[in-house]
């Protein structure tokens, strides 16, 4: 009999990625979706499987081809990739289920399958990078995983995403570019390429300069791929333009992979062995991470463009992860991987409310869309929702990682009061872009009452209405598990405990 | 000797890259980019990396300049935009700190061709000696390529297909804008045009009788590259770029529409997607037999046999889908007639 339970971290990026081609070849209306669906759905229960097993106390550690180690590839899971596999897999099961009808719209059908091909190539490269415990095999699954989403961002009507994604394409070229130019210093010096043996054997040869500047390169490219500030400059458009149902995908998935690649290959190769290096990386990051979190929300708060708003609400939540990993505790780490999951969870309940109202709004300027809430109450009290844990008003999902960031900070003396005042001002930005748009659906009116542009002809016979069903139940299934986390935070918080603690173990 | 060699090669190169970027003519910038790949190629093969070698020359000489030729039938050949000289200086100023910085990684490195770096030292040592005892093939490369990494070059593999369906999905976008009322006169003059592009070169007798004559040998040598991998240098990735030629060279004597008549699109798709499935699905049935992902040894009674029938059903699936992808991608470039 064969123990599949062995065989998980491998079926974890093969059944995505080997879906991706048969769903190229299902031709038939419709079936592509359904296809895709199912695939996803299967990766994301391996990823509840991984996480139960990993939960307790199981380590998942496979040998592609059976070759040993430095030799052959490895694959790894642990508590802090069984997260991000949970928040990758999980968004885009969400996402599928959701978005049927929108990517209907978006997407002619004879384009569906090449499509859906290109969103489980996507997955499987999300998941994929988690997974590998190779530092060159994760440069291959971030390959696969950068071209396919530069497709599905460029796959909508809107033909200003192609030059957002020209540029996404130029800027994460260059970010892998970088990445792949440092492992190659490091296998000069080290001659290996599993991340265990590196960490191992860059010992001997810390203090030489190719590896210092292999450190400079993978941090830089990685960051890049990552948005971190002053990076960010591709994300804002690329979330902007491309479908909205891909928006939700990867605004909840995308930069967190990245930033689970620069915490990991720094912390488990680079800490323990250069010296200082854990002064440096606080000294290089934490005023980004804070020029972050002000500058982003800053521009959100006079952003007139919904999707852009939230884009660059997004960079703001990037600085706050980086901001507790440059702290280098197990607090602070703690923290940021608490809030990559609860990020992933507001930041995609909010795409999917804005999903919702571009099925009835053309156009998702802020005054376009005043007085929604009476059309979509359902929308808009699941967007408040997410919106209150975006803020991280108690009682949801964002209060506990905010509350955990908060502590970190405080362990760190005078610095850390610093700190608290720059994530107080900035929750308080929060508060007013989230308010900004919840007061014009709710009590804006129309500017000489014309009425919302209606997307289909069908509709336009109706008065504007809810969403789908699909899309609101699911919509409603995110904005539920804000409060859910919010009031029972056990499984993210353990997982990143023990993630935190994994991680500083190999520090000084 | 070698490393004279390798310095003069160096230095073309360099030569190269600044007259690309230089250059305002992108026709002669994709020229220049086609002998920068194989000065590339020449220096992998004094590096004594013949397979790289191989692969850099059919698609980075070959294959990529036909596309990028392809590119510039939609798009024109002078360029036209010029950025602010302030951007200039900036991005000028970025990449010589880029520059400095790697010349700066390179003052510890080892030694050129010292056999006592840890490169030499660590892995390879027991790469060689496992070829030898467990798989029993005289390339070693491909011993890495297909089984030692066999998980990274199935990876790769995917890499070639996401290009490709990323092709074929931005291409099958209609183009929604303007459409001016046409003139009768003028829609015929775009249709004599579309006719004499569809045609090839069937009206220059040298050039095709020349070229036909090629087609079958540049086919059996593919053939060759495919099935000799094991032996020498060589395997699916140049094989595929190598019968892609022969076919992209078939239509260009012949005309794009009579190339797809003899291999329609739906085959071309199905190639992609076929030679994919095929490698991963050698990973499956070794799973089933009981072994891990991708552990060809338990796929016979001998686990060298095992092996030796492993590598080459995985390499016939690499060739397949590159096949599949690069011509898709040609097709896709010639036959749109505007962007």
């Amino acid at each position: 009999m064969i123990d599949w339970n062995m065989h998980l971290p491998a079926l974890q990026v093969i059944i995505p990625m080997l879906s991706a081609a048969f769903v190229l070849l299902l031709r038939p209306r419709g079936l592509a979706w359904a296809g895709a669906t199912a695939a996803s759905a299967f990766t994301f229960a391996i990823a509840i499987m991984l996480t139960i097993g990993v939960l307790d106390g199981q380590s998942y550690v496979y040998q592609m081809g059976n070759w040993p180690a430095p030799y052959g590839i490895e694959l790894g899971v642990d508590s802090f990739s069984a997260l991000v596999l949970l928040i990758v897999s999980g968004a885009s099961t969400l996402a599928l289920l959701a978005g049927r009808k929108s990517l209907d719209t978006d997407i002619a059908e004879e384009r569906q399958p090449l499509f859906y091909a290109a969103w489980l190539l996507a997955l499987a490269g999300l998941v994929g990078i988690p997974v590998a415990a190779d530092a060159f095999n994760i440069f291959v699954f971030m390959e696969i995983s950068s071209l396919a989403s530069y497709v599905l961002i460029a796959g909508g009507r809107d033909r200003r995403a192609l030059p957002a994604v020209f540029k996404y394409l130029v800027m994460g070229t260059i970010g892998a570019t970088f990445y792949l130019i440092g492992i190659g210093l490091i296998y000069l010096m080290t001659g290996t390429l599993n991340l265990a043996d590196m960490e191992l054997r860059i010992h001997e040869v810390a203090d030489q300069k190719p590896i210092l500047v292999a450190a400079g390169f993978i941090t830089i490219g990685l960051a890049l791929k990552a948005a971190v500030f002053p990076l960010h400059v591709w994300l804002p458009n690329a979330y902007t333009y491309s479908p909205n149902i891909v928006t939700v995908f990867l605004a909840a998935c995308a930069t967190k992979v990245s930033l689970y690649l620069l915490i990991r290959f720094d912390f488990f190769v680079f800490q323990p062995n250069l010296i200082n290096h854990d002064i440096q990386f606080a000294y290089f990051l934490m005023p980004l991470a804070v020029l972050a979190i002000l500058v982003a929300s800053g521009v959100a708060l006079f952003e007139k463009n919904l999707k852009r708003l939230f884009a660059y609400s997004s960079v703001a939540q990037i600085g706050y992860i980086l901001l507790g990993a440059s702290l280098v505790s197990v607090a602070g780490l703690t923290a940021s991987v608490v809030h990559m999951f609860n990020h992933g969870l507001a930041k995609g309940t909010v795409f999917l409310a804005i999903a919702c109202l571009a099925t009835r709004y053309t156009n998702l300027r802020m005054d376009n869309i005043a007085g929604a809430a009476k059309h979509m109450p359902w929308t808009m009290a699941a967007f408040v929702v997410a919106g209150l844990s975006l803020v991280g008003v108690p009682g949801t999902a964002g209060f506990i990682s905010k509350w955990y960031l908060l502590s970190a900070a405080l362990e760190e003396g005078t610095v850390g009061w610093i700190l608290v005042a720059a994530i107080i001002v900035s929750s308080l930005m929060a508060m007013a872009y989230v308010w900004r748009v919840i007061e014009t659906a709710y009590f804006g009116v129309q500017a000489n009452g014309n009425e919302p542009v209606v997307t289909n002809t069908q509709a336009v016979i109706d008065s504007p209405r809810e969403a789908p069903i699909a899309l609101l139940s699911v919509t409603w299934v995110g904005a539920l598990a804000n409060i859910y986390y919010g009031l029972a935070p056990s499984l993210p918080v353990t997982l990143a405990t023990n993630a935190a603690e994994t991680l500083m173990k190999v520090a000084p | 000797m070698t490393i004279i060699f390798g310095v003069f090669l160096l230095t073309l190169m360099v030569i190269t890259a600044l007259a690309i970027v230089h250059t305002q003519h992108l026709f002669v910038a994709v020229i220049l980019s086609g002998i920068f790949s194989l000065l590339m190629a020449a220096n992998f093969f004094l590096l004594d990396a013949a397979d790289v070698a191989l692969t850099e020359a059919a698609i980075g000489a070959g294959i990529s300049t036909v596309l990028f030729l392809g590119a510039l039938t939609l798009t024109g050949e002078a360029e036209r935009y010029r950025s602010s000289s302030v951007n200039r200086v900036v991005a000028l100023g970025v990449v010589a700190a880029i520059t400095l910085m790697v010349i700066y990684a390179t003052f510890d490195k080892p030694a050129f061709g010292d056999p006592q770096t840890p490169v030499q030292q660590h892995v390879a040592p027991w790469y060689i000696d496992t070829t030898a005892n467990d798989i029993d093939i005289p390339n070693v490369v491909t011993a890495v390529l297909a089984s030692f990494r066999g998980y990274d070059t199935l990876g790769e593999v995917f890499v070639v297909l996401t290009a490709g369906i990323g092709i074929l999905f931005l291409f099958s976008a209609t183009p929604t804008r303007r459409k001016k009322p046409q003139t009768e006169q003028e829609s015929e003059v775009e249709s004599t045009a579309e006719i004499k592009f569809g045609e090839g070169l069937r009206h220059f007798l040298i050039p095709q009788v020349v070229g036909r004559l090629l087609i079958p040998f540049i086919l059996l040598f593919g053939l060759y590259v495919q099935f000799h991998g094991d032996y020498g240098p060589g395997g699916g990735f140049q094989a595929g770029a190598i019968i892609a030629a022969a076919i992209i060279l078939y239509a260009l004597l012949e005309g794009e529409a009579r190339a797809l008549r003899v291999i329609p699109q739906w085959v071309l798709t199905g190639m992609m997607a076929g030679g994919a499935i095929l490698y991963s699905a050698v990973g499956v049935v070794c799973m089933m037999l009981d072994g891990n992902f991708l552990e060809y040894s338990v796929l016979a009674a001998d686990p060298i046999t095992g092996q030796h029938i492993g590598i080459i059903v995985i390499e016939a699936g690499v060739g397949i889908t590159v096949t599949g992808v690069l011509l898709s991608i040609f097709h896709a470039f010639a036959g749109r007639r505007r962007f």
